[in-house]
């Protein structure tokens, strides 16, 4: 009997787990996002959204749009580690850029 | 000045420049690594590992010229941060900054180091330097060339039908992307030294009296920014 009764508190665990509260923090992805500066040319902050991030011309010119007249704009997302490798190539194009959890 | 970038048939780009220009780009890009200061190439007698090894700085630079070339990675404006909050990312900052800031700093300086290579290139063809122009082109650029790691020589440039005193420089795509980060480092770098703001937008800083003392510096900013737009235009894809 006592192997009979045992099946069902197995069953029982990983169904909890997996529930959708139980979805710990650090799932949370992160973004990379871009802040608007008064020195960056608008052409130069669309070529470096193409040539990094390979968008499209359109997706390229509607994010830099963002930068300039809402002051950031979310460039990326992903891991952080994804996440601080693309902030660090904007500072290397000189793109005042951080990374931050998206929540 | 005039001084705009024109793309080349096969890819890259060129662009016409006088004794002036040359030597007033020349002496911007020398300041501009003065600013970014030496990188973490090996000195004699040591051991060229370490460099390897060699961590970064943990703090943003006091300069702001500076702290705006090599910005915080975690935080920024627009985010109303906790103490709690504010502290765990000048933490996430400072180990950040510890990993990619000597990187980061050899990046740009190899962009300024193309930039002056490409225009001492040009002043060595004779197209476009006086006598002296050349002779200060040799004199700094000695401890420039001992700076140089296999970066990519200027192609040789074209000087017929150019008038005298005039050169052509010829970049490749990849020296194109070089000038590019270093023209724009340099608008960067200007920019905060004038405290150029957004309602800026050209106006009140063009209107400069010929008196004041930022104007030499205001008329090299849009003049670079000329360049750096024509040469962006080349690139796109």
């Amino acid at each position: 009997m006592g192997d009979v009764s045992a099946t069902p508190v197995e069953i029982e665990r990983p169904q909890s787990s997996e529930a959708p509260s139980a979805v710990p923090e650090p799932d949370v992805p992160w973004v990379t996002v871009v802040h608007n500066d008064p020195v960056n040319l608008m052409s130069y902050v669309t070529y470096v959204f193409q040539a990094y991030f390979g968008y499209s011309k359109d997706k390229a010119h509607r994010l830099m749009l963002d930068v300039h007249h809402k002051g950031r704009a979310v460039v990326s997302s992903g891991s952080r580690e994804e996440m601080e490798r693309d902030v660090q190539a904007m500072h290397g194009y000189g793109l005042w850029a951080t990374l931050q959890q998206d929540r | 000045m005039a001084g705009h970038f024109e793309p080349l048939p096969g890819g890259g780009a060129m662009a016409a420049l006088d004794d002036v220009e040359i030597s007033i780009l020349r002496s911007l890009a020398v300041q501009l690594l003065e600013l970014i200061g030496p990188g973490t190439e090996p000195v004699e007698g040591h051991d060229p590992l370490d460099a390897l090894f060699a961590e970064g700085p943990t703090k943003p630079p006091a300069d702001p010229a500076l702290a705006r070339l090599f910005p915080d990675a975690y935080g920024g404006p627009g985010r109303k941060l906790g103490a709690d909050e504010e502290a765990t990312a000048q933490a996430a900052s400072s180990e950040f900054r510890r990993y990619t800031e000597n990187d980061l700093r050899a990046r740009k300086r190899e962009d300024a180091l193309a930039v002056v290579r490409g225009l001492d290139a040009l002043a060595r063809s004779g197209a476009g330097a006086g006598a002296g122009t050349e002779t200060g082109a040799e004199a700094e650029g000695a401890e420039v060339e001992d700076a140089e790691a296999g970066g990519a020589e200027a192609e040789g440039p074209e000087t017929e039908g150019v008038e005298a005193g005039t050169g052509v420089l010829e970049l490749s795509p990849e020296q194109s992307r070089q000038w590019l980060g270093a023209l724009n480092d340099l608008r960067l770098a200007i920019g905060t030294r004038l405290e150029v703001t957004d309602e800026d937008d050209g106006g009140e800083l063009l209107r400069l009296p010929d008196s004041d003392p930022r104007k030499p510096m205001v008329m090299a900013y849009f003049w670079l920014g000329g360049l750096q737009e024509t040469l962006v235009e080349t690139l796109m894809p």
